[in-house]
């Protein structure tokens, strides 16, 4: 299969460029006021900011320009590992921007939010039920808080308890970066332990590991290796018998949900990503949401506000009904939108819905695994069944013909595909780690196939252009040494539109 | 293959060391680690009069894929740092063991620096890390 | 159902490619004991039309009050093209830029939004968003405890007249690396921070102190003079602004003291109420602390063919490279907002801003006027505010506020939870999307709540 041909796509220029004196979209003003400014002068801005002046139409051929350059899942396939880059429904949004959710002020009474905090108070009874959790607060902003939360709740589970000692987290060697970076943000210092050549947590290095000052492990399940941590019952009995607390990183829950619940599993605290597993759009970099959910000994813990209801109203629990909370983790009640469309979400799929989600994830990450080996790629844990992810390393061809994983990388991206994650985890070298979700047809799949063969063939035949890929989007591969080392991070009047060609 | 001088000792955090005249030492990272870390963008040195210990980070080099702790062979004070780093960090890069040096101490213990690995030992080190 | 296409015979030839039999085969590996069976208090599925009809009446239960509420989150226009954008499937279904050549849409947008964070505000570098304006301060101040070399004292200075939601917020954060925050009082008659407070802290080791401008109760502070007892002192200086409000006050970049780290609250940039959230933090620094500024940051540089393109830099601060020695956990942020604040500082440029922060502030003195005119009813302070005052009754506030939303009226956020020492006290915010008769309504409903109440 040979790359489309493609009219490549115009480069936009920047928004600032547009810009005359005196234009601007003047409908979307205010009137002019005749009332006087009570400012005092020594108080009162000098200079206006350099914002545009552009007109209304500029602004949106501009932007709608600028969209047309970004791959998404509306346009592309987006197989990215541990990203579970899912068909964001349109209904979700549809009704979760309704005027009057989307008008509603956060101080507003609870009279005036029995709408919104029915909806809520759903969101956390499914979320308990998917997971087997005795309670949920949804305020965490994304998966990182939702982290940092569950381990704020582990250290303050131990204090309660008068155990100062416990200061440290597990962590996997192959965890995302948020895990040991969470544990520093929460004052933890951060033990790692190996993972063996199967796949699974070493379970001597993690006995030698526990002690007296084991605050708690952090772990994924399925792994960040794409396989199931299949000695999890043991893994939890260690822990537990040693005193400290098992946190779950949610981020491959997509696997497993209506299959396996994490509470069954052993965990204490977990952290759920409703913008991988629930759908909610990833918006160019967010918002997300990143809910927790603990067991009963947690529950004085989590962070407020909370839904509850009683009798048949509903109210926000706050820090007087909750004085052991760790607090407020923002100045409201959380990514109040994104919550709405999770649950939208969850409404559509209903109970059966749940648990096709993890039986067609992980059938289109198999079939994946299954096409991918017979076509000559190496899986990196051949002997496993994938989740609902898998991971091939290009090690071999990294070595023997110069291209690495990068470069397969960004010539999918010729192809019309986005890239698998890459460099992810760490412990697999050169290594695509590959997520198809439950919203791909086979078509789709087996196309992804057909481009991985065909730019292997390339990268034996004609390595370079693999090498320099990409070819066909707006923007060639990027000097990110020199983004580095002459950062040019907000433009200036002045600024050359056009700059030079380096070297 | 990765360079390693015969006239320098080595840390298994692969910095280098070298003694000069009036013992002060001098510290850099190795030619290893300077391939590893890829095109090096900014050094965070030490300030001048600042005391380390032994092991202790007191120094990050970062490239566009990693950022790294440089640590102390000694326990000592800074003397000075290489102010040309701050400008033209790639220097670290072309010349690892000469112009690319990050540091000089002035060890507490000059005895302590037999502790550190010779050039032989640290190749075996790197053979068996997979350089 | 759940959006997946699958028919039978796809999933026979999968499942013969794989070489078993079944899709439970898949699950093998799982241990018998931990397979759980559909989760059944969870409901049936609906399907669009019914969820839609759902969502329909859920909304209408909550309807659509007259709201003059405040205090951090903020009613103004948003014009129709925001949302629009914002809503293309090119940035709502796109993931984060770490493949800079497929996401250049994305990338230009957050550097254009980099540069207007840094213009507003009158720093050198902003970054491309933390999740909200609470969580962003608490991020500030653990960075300007960072950024203070000469101190690593742990004890932080904040305004008692600083939101105390943020507070809060601020709090929980820090505390988990051992920070104290210190309280500074506000004059009773100005409403401002006291100056002689700060007095107390003389020779102290301070971490860094914080100005919220315009501050909670809406009150503009002396930015300047605090700011320079910083600056003399070699205290790092957090500056909590609102962005509507720069338009017409002097940015942190300008006070008479500096800032070192600027964040604040970006939703009243064209990014809807919505209960709370999404919305986003906005963070700028000086060009010499860029290195300890959290979260992502986008930068311009050169393709292969010499070609201008955009891409995420100084990534090795972040948690996927420096993971426990990283500047904050923070991974995914608030991009579509972002987005939308981008499309409406172009849409409204610096003269639509103002003609906004204007009418917001024309607004207030004007219901300032009207509902102190109520017998009752005083203003709290005396200082000159931004666009939401306090004002005081003479019982207490809670039952009178409660009479006035039966009639749809949300007519401010009581205080007294947070500020005893205010008495019966709330807080009244009018934006430009207030009109004189709306405000009539509210003195006319407020005026006949009091009259029908006894007083206290």
């Amino acid at each position: 299969m040979s790359p489309p041909r493609e009219r490549l796509p115009q480069r936009e220029r920047l928004i600032f460029e547009y810009s005359r004196p005196g234009r601007g979209a003047t409908d979307q003003w205010p009137r002019e006021s005749s009332a006087p400014l009570d400012i005092p002068a020594e108080l009162a801005r000098r200079e206006r900011p350099l914002l545009p002046e552009v007109s209304e139409l500029d602004v949106v051929r501009h932007f709608t320009r600028l969209s047309q350059l970004n791959f998404s899942i509306d346009t592309h396939f987006y197989p990215l590992g541990s990203c579970t880059m899912k068909y964001n429904p349109k209904a979700c949004n549809a009704y979760a921007m309704l005027p009057q959710f989307l008008a509603r002020h956060p101080l507003a009474p609870e009279s005036h939010g029995q709408g919104l905090l029915a909806c809520l108070h759903e969101l956390q009874e499914m979320l308990r039920a998917v997971t087997g959790m005795q309670a949920v607060s949804l305020t965490p902003m994304a998966g990182a808080q939702g982290e940092f939360a569950g381990v704020a709740m582990i250290r303050a589970y131990h204090r309660a308890r008068g155990d100062l000692a416990r200061q440290e987290i597990i962590v996997p060697e192959a965890a995302h970066g948020t895990n040991p970076a969470t544990a520093t943000m929460c004052g933890c210092a951060v033990k790692e332990i190996p993972v063996g050549a199967d796949g699974d947590v070493n379970l001597e290095a993690l006995e030698g590991a526990v002690g007296p000052g084991t605050a708690g492990i952090m772990l994924t399940n399925p792994s960040t290796l794409g396989v199931f941590e299949r000695k999890i019952l043991e893994v939890a009995q260690i822990v537990h018998a040693a005193g400290g607390l098992l946190y779950y990183d949610g981020a491959n829950l997509n696997a497993i949900l209506g299959k396996v619940r994490p509470a069954d599993m052993g965990f204490d605290v977990i952290h759920m990503n409703l913008h991988k597993t629930f759908s909610t759009p990833h918006g160019g970099g967010g918002p997300g949401a990143g809910a927790v959910g603990v067991s009963k000994r947690l529950e004085p813990f989590l962070p407020i506000p909370i839904v509850t209801k009683e009798a048949d109203r509903y109210r926000w629990l706050t820090e007087r009904d909750r004085p052991q909370s760790i607090g407020r983790l923002s100045a409201f009640m959380g990514n109040t939108g994104v919550l709405l469309r999770a649950y939208i979400y969850m409404r559509l799929l209903g109970r059966e819905g749940m648990g096709q989600v993890g039986e067609h994830a992980t059938l289109n990450a198999n079939y994946l695994l299954a096409r991918l080996a017979r076509a000559g790629f190496e899986p990196a844990y051949p002997a496993r069944r994938a989740s609902h992810e898998l991971i091939v390393t290009l090690k071999r061809m990294a070595r023997e013909l110069e291209v690495t994983a990068m470069d397969f990388a960004k010539r999918l991206l010729d192809y019309g595909i986005h890239a698998p994650t890459t460099y992810f985890p760490l412990l697999v070298p050169e290594c695509l780690l590959i997520e198809p979700t439950e919203t791909e047809t086979k078509e789709t799949l087996d196309a992804f196939v057909d481009a991985m063969v065909s730019i292997a063939a390339e990268a034996h035949e004609d390595p370079d252009r693999v090498r320099s890929a990409p070819h066909t989007t707006v923007v060639r591969r990027l000097d990110d040494v020199r983004a580095a080392k002459q950062l040019d991070l907000s433009w200036k009047p002045g600024a050359r539109a056009e700059m030079p060609v380096a070297g | 293959m990765s360079k390693i001088p015969a006239d320098l000792k080595y840390a298994q955090t692969h910095e280098w060391v070298r003694t000069l005249p009036d013992g002060v030492v001098e510290i850099g990272i190795t030619d290893h680690a300077q391939q590893a870390l890829g095109d090096l963008v900014f050094v965070e040195a030490p300030e001048p009069g600042r005391r380390v210990g032994a092991h202790e980070p007191f120094a990050v080099v970062e490239s566009v894929k990693a950022a790294s702790d440089i640590y102390s062979p000694v326990a000592g004070e800074v003397v000075a740092a290489n102010a040309e780093l701050a400008s033209a960090p790639e220097r670290i890069n072309q010349e690892p063991y000469g112009a690319g040096w990050i540091a000089r101490i002035r060890p507490d213990d000059p005895a302590s620096l037999a502790d550190l690995l010779a050039p032989a030992d640290y190749g075996k080190l790197l053979e068996a890390e997979g350089d | 159902m759940a959006f997946i296409p699958h028919t039978p015979e796809d999933v026979a030839e999968m499942l013969a490619a794989i070489g078993v039999t079944s899709v439970e085969q898949l699950f093998e590996e799982i241990p018998a004991a931990l397979r759980a069976g559909t989760p059944t208090s969870v409901p049936e599925a609906l399907n669009e039309m019914e969820v839609g009809r759902l969502m329909l009446e859920r909304a209408s239960v909550d309807g659509l009050p007259l709201s003059f509420l405040g205090a951090g989150a903020y009613e103004h226009h948003i014009p129709a093209a925001v949302w629009a954008i914002a809503t293309r499937g090119e940035f709502y279904s796109a993931y984060t830029p770490y493949q800079a050549e497929a996401s250049q849409g994305t990338l230009q947008t957050i550097y254009e939004f980099q540069t207007m964070i840094a213009n507003l505000t009158g720093m050198a570098v902003a970054n491309a968003s933390l999740y909200d304006g609470a969580s962003a301060f608490a991020e500030a101040l653990l960075m300007a405890a960072r950024i203070h070399r000469k101190s690593s004292s742990l004890r932080v200075l904040v305004p008692r007249a600083v939101h105390p939601y943020y507070r809060d917020a601020a709090r929980a954060i820090t505390r988990q690396q051992g920070f104290e925050l210190e309280e500074i009082a506000y004059e009773s008659a100005s409403g401002r921070t006291a100056l002689a407070a700060l007095a107390a802290h003389e020779g102290h080791d301070i971490a860094a102190i914080a100005i919220q401008q315009p501050n909670f109760f809406g009150v503009l502070e002396d930015a300047d003079a605090v700011s320079e007892w910083a600056r003399s002192r070699g205290i790092p200086v957090v500056a909590l602004v609102n962005p509507t409000a720069l338009a017409l006050l002097k940015p942190p970049g300008a006070w008479r003291g500096g800032a070192d780290v600027v964040v604040g609250e970006g939703q009243p940039l064209g990014v809807p109420l919505c209960s709370g959230g999404p919305y986003f933090g906005f963070m700028a620094t000086r060009l010499e602390h860029v290195r300890q500024m959290p979260g992502r940051i986008v930068g311009r540089t050169l393709d292969l063919a010499g070609q201008p393109g955009f891409t995420l830099t100084l990534q090795a601060r972040e948690q996927h490279i420096r993971r426990g020695r990283a500047t904050s956990n923070i991974c995914t942020n608030q991009g579509l907002m972002v987005t939308a604040a981008t499309v409406y500082l172009s849409l409204m440029g610096a003269r639509g801003l103002e003609r906004v922060a204007t009418a917001c502030h024309a607004r207030t003195r004007e219901l300032i006027a009207a509902l102190t005119r109520i017998d009752g009813v005083r203003a709290a302070f005396t200082g000159p505010c931004f666009h939401e005052c306090v004002l005081q009754l003479d019982r207490p506030v809670g039952p009178v506020l409660a009479r006035l939303a039966e009639r749809d009226i949300l007519a401010g956020v009581d205080l007294t939870p947070h500020y005893p020492e205010l008495g019966s006290a709330f807080l009244a915010c009018a934006t430009e999307t207030k009109t004189s008769a709306d405000i009539r309504a509210l003195a006319f409903a407020l005026r006949d709540a009091l009259q029908t109440q006894h007083a206290a």
